[in-house]
């Protein structure tokens, strides 16, 4: 069974909370509309369609649109080397939906990793904690409105309680109609420091 | 005269009482140990918090992220080549792989992975096989020497010396090298490197003679490894395990072979498996695949389009102005060549809005890269799926049950790089 016919048996079990499969590169995606229901929808595809699996899940912050997170499952059969995509909105206010945790357990890093970077929370996670950030660290550095550079935290004793100086890069240059000094940030002033030259420097892409 | 003695009979539930507490002390408390992030068995920064019973682990909860560098974040603020460089740090074991997965996967969103110039892909495929070699040296030489054999690591390193001269001669750095472009390569091989690649194969079989000879029959090394940490099939499943820890629990699946990416389908190669999924299996299988590297590597300098010398000027690039850079002698004398060249630079590889994963075969297993592309020149969001990650990710199951001992030839067996996991 190939990913468009298993896609298509999803679409048939679960009718309207799922979008028609759509292709990409050879990549069937699918969109689930409840988020709510993404165990479900995990649980069939694993015990109907052999996704025995999991390949990644990922989050991705849709900043300045509604709803804000998308979170896109990446499935397989290993025996039929089929691959699927789920992908579900979640809206900013909720930031939670079920965990698979109970369809494959290799769930449990990525969902804490989403957890720790996105700050998006997973119901049933047995145990949803920091994963690649420290305990205790405040913010979720994934997100679009998180700056480049970093946020002061004041937490005593810990390392990288200051922003990063961004001398030397990474930058960008941005196409716009503006002058070179525009378009070329060879120093991006970190947010909330003074600003030597105007301000128009945000990534738009 | 009689004499009056306390006879005591307690009841079942104090005697039970009793037995309990006689054996709590017998079996004594259970110690935390906390092991890393500086160990030298943990390579790298990886924090294990073990739970002892006497020597055998009861808990273990492994704790990642000590080198956290952010890489997704700044993927998002940087064009599609820019990021090449960060891809060397991943897995610093395995550069040259890191940027043929990174460099495939941005070619997928463009759609150009299937048009790639055959030379390019041979070079490609050889650069992988190279530094599957090199990471499964290293690999099993710190595996052994923290099992004792120290001997190992001294073969082993004398060969990824000549790997490293190897890459350094293709790319122009030992370690970061850097040397995919979106759309080929930063170079073209230099004249005589297929020679010093077979040169090298003729060598690296004697030695890897050597190190089979030093390891697999030795009677310490098979009784520490043997029967360790065993994975069953459906747990490594379950865990999403991939690369030769997926294939040491006897699952048969390299995307080599079942998503045939590069020139993979026209080359001879098998993939081994293990049989009962313990430490030993892991180890035979990371052997074997070496000899299967060195199959494809010999395949590939008799195959390779234009021959070493390239005399038949086969491209190495995409020939589409919009994805590779031009010669410098065009962007000075045509106008044409010069707009891309800027637009290149300044703006990046224009990609279509989509989103695509491409998951490699890595040394470590499978790397993988999710683009969520909105259009333009730096991607919306880049997630790297990092096989060392999701392999260690099953200790917490894996350890508890183990003695103590057996903690580094767990972590040799796996195999994996905090670079990588941590991002």
């Amino acid at each position: 069974m190939n990913a468009l016919e298993s896609a298509n048996k999803i679409k048939a079990k679960f009718g309207d909370l799922v979008s028609e499969p759509t292709e990409f590169r050879g990549e069937i995606s699918l969109k689930l509309s409840d988020a709510e229901k993404i165990f479900d929808v995990c649980s069939f595809a694993k015990k109907q369609l052999g996704f025995d699996y999991l390949t990644d899940i990922c989050s991705v912050d849709n900043h300045g649109e509604t709803p804000r997170w998308t979170v896109v499952y990446h499935l397989r059969s290993t025996k039929n080397a089929a691959e699927l995509r789920v992908k579900t909105d979640v809206s900013e206010e909720k930031s939670e939906l079920p965990s698979v945790i109970g369809v494959w357990r290799t769930a449990n890093w990525h969902e804490r990793e989403i957890y720790d970077l996105m700050g998006i929370r997973f119901s049933g996670h047995p145990d949803l904690r920091r994963i690649l950030m420290w305990e205790g660290y405040p913010y979720h550095p994934l997100r679009k409105d998180f700056p480049l550079a970093g946020k002061p935290t004041d937490l005593p004793g810990v390392a990288f309680t200051k922003v990063t100086p961004m001398e030397g890069g990474p930058f960008v240059t941005l196409p716009s109609g503006g002058d070179s000094i525009e378009r070329e940030p060879r120093v991006r002033v970190p947010e909330g420091a003074e600003r030597a030259v105007s301000d128009k420097r945000r990534i738009s892409k | 005269m009689a004499q009056v003695q306390d006879i005591e009979i307690r009841d079942s539930a104090a005697r039970t009482a009793h037995a309990a507490e006689e054996l709590c002390d017998m079996q004594g408390e259970k110690m935390v140990l906390n092991m890393g992030p500086s160990h030298p068995a943990t390579h790298g920064v990886l924090r294990i918090v073990l739970e002892l019973d006497g020597e055998v682990i009861t808990k273990a909860d492994p704790d990642v992220g000590y080198l956290h560098r952010g890489d997704e974040k700044i993927a998002e603020n940087m064009t599609y080549t820019q990021f090449i460089p960060y891809t060397d740090r991943l897995d610093y074991l395995a550069p040259l792989a890191n940027n043929v997965a990174y460099a495939l996967a941005v070619e997928k969103l463009l759609g150009i992975h299937d048009k790639l110039p055959p030379r390019c892909q041979y070079i490609r495929v050889m650069c992988c096989e190279l530094a599957r070699i090199s990471a499964h040296l290293l690999g099993l030489g710190a595996f052994a020497m923290d099992a004792g054999a120290v001997t190992v690591f001294l073969l082993t390193f004398t060969e990824r010396e000549k790997i490293y001269n190897l890459a350094e001669a293709a790319s122009g750095a030992r370690l970061t090298t850097s040397y995919t472009r979106i759309g080929g390569l930063s170079r073209d091989i230099p004249p005589n490197w297929c020679d010093q690649v077979r040169q090298f194969l003729k060598e690296f079989a004697v030695a890897l003679a050597e190190v089979e000879t030093l390891l697999t029959r030795n009677r310490i090394w098979v009784d520490r490894l043997r029967d360790v940490a065993v994975v069953s099939k459906e747990m490594a499943i379950d865990y999403g395990l991939s690369g030769p820890n997926l294939r040491g629990s006897g699952i048969e699946y390299d995307l080599r072979k079942n998503q045939p990416y590069l020139c993979y389908q026209d080359l001879q190669f098998d993939i081994p498996v293990g049989t009962v999924g313990d430490c030993y299996d892991r180890y035979l299988v990371r052997m074997e695949e070496m000899r299967q590297s060195m199959r494809i590597l010999e395949q590939c300098v008799n195959k390779i389009p234009g021959g070493g010398e390239n005399k038949s000027k086969e491209p190495v690039n995409v020939a589409d102005g919009k994805i590779t850079l031009p010669s410098k002698q065009k962007v000075l004398s045509s106008m044409e060549e010069l707009i891309h060249q800027f637009m290149l630079v300044t703006e990046g590889v224009n990609c279509p809005p989509g989103e695509i994963y491409f998951g490699h075969e890595n040394p470590k297993g499978e790397l993988g890269f999710y683009i969520n592309s909105k259009g333009g020149g730096t991607p919306y969001r880049l997630k790297i799926r990092a096989p060392s990650f999701v392999n260690l990710s099953i200790l917490g199951e894996l350890l508890p049950g183990c003695m103590i001992s057996d903690v580094p030839v767990v972590l040799g067996s796996l195999d994996f790089v905090m670079g990588e996991s941590d991002r």
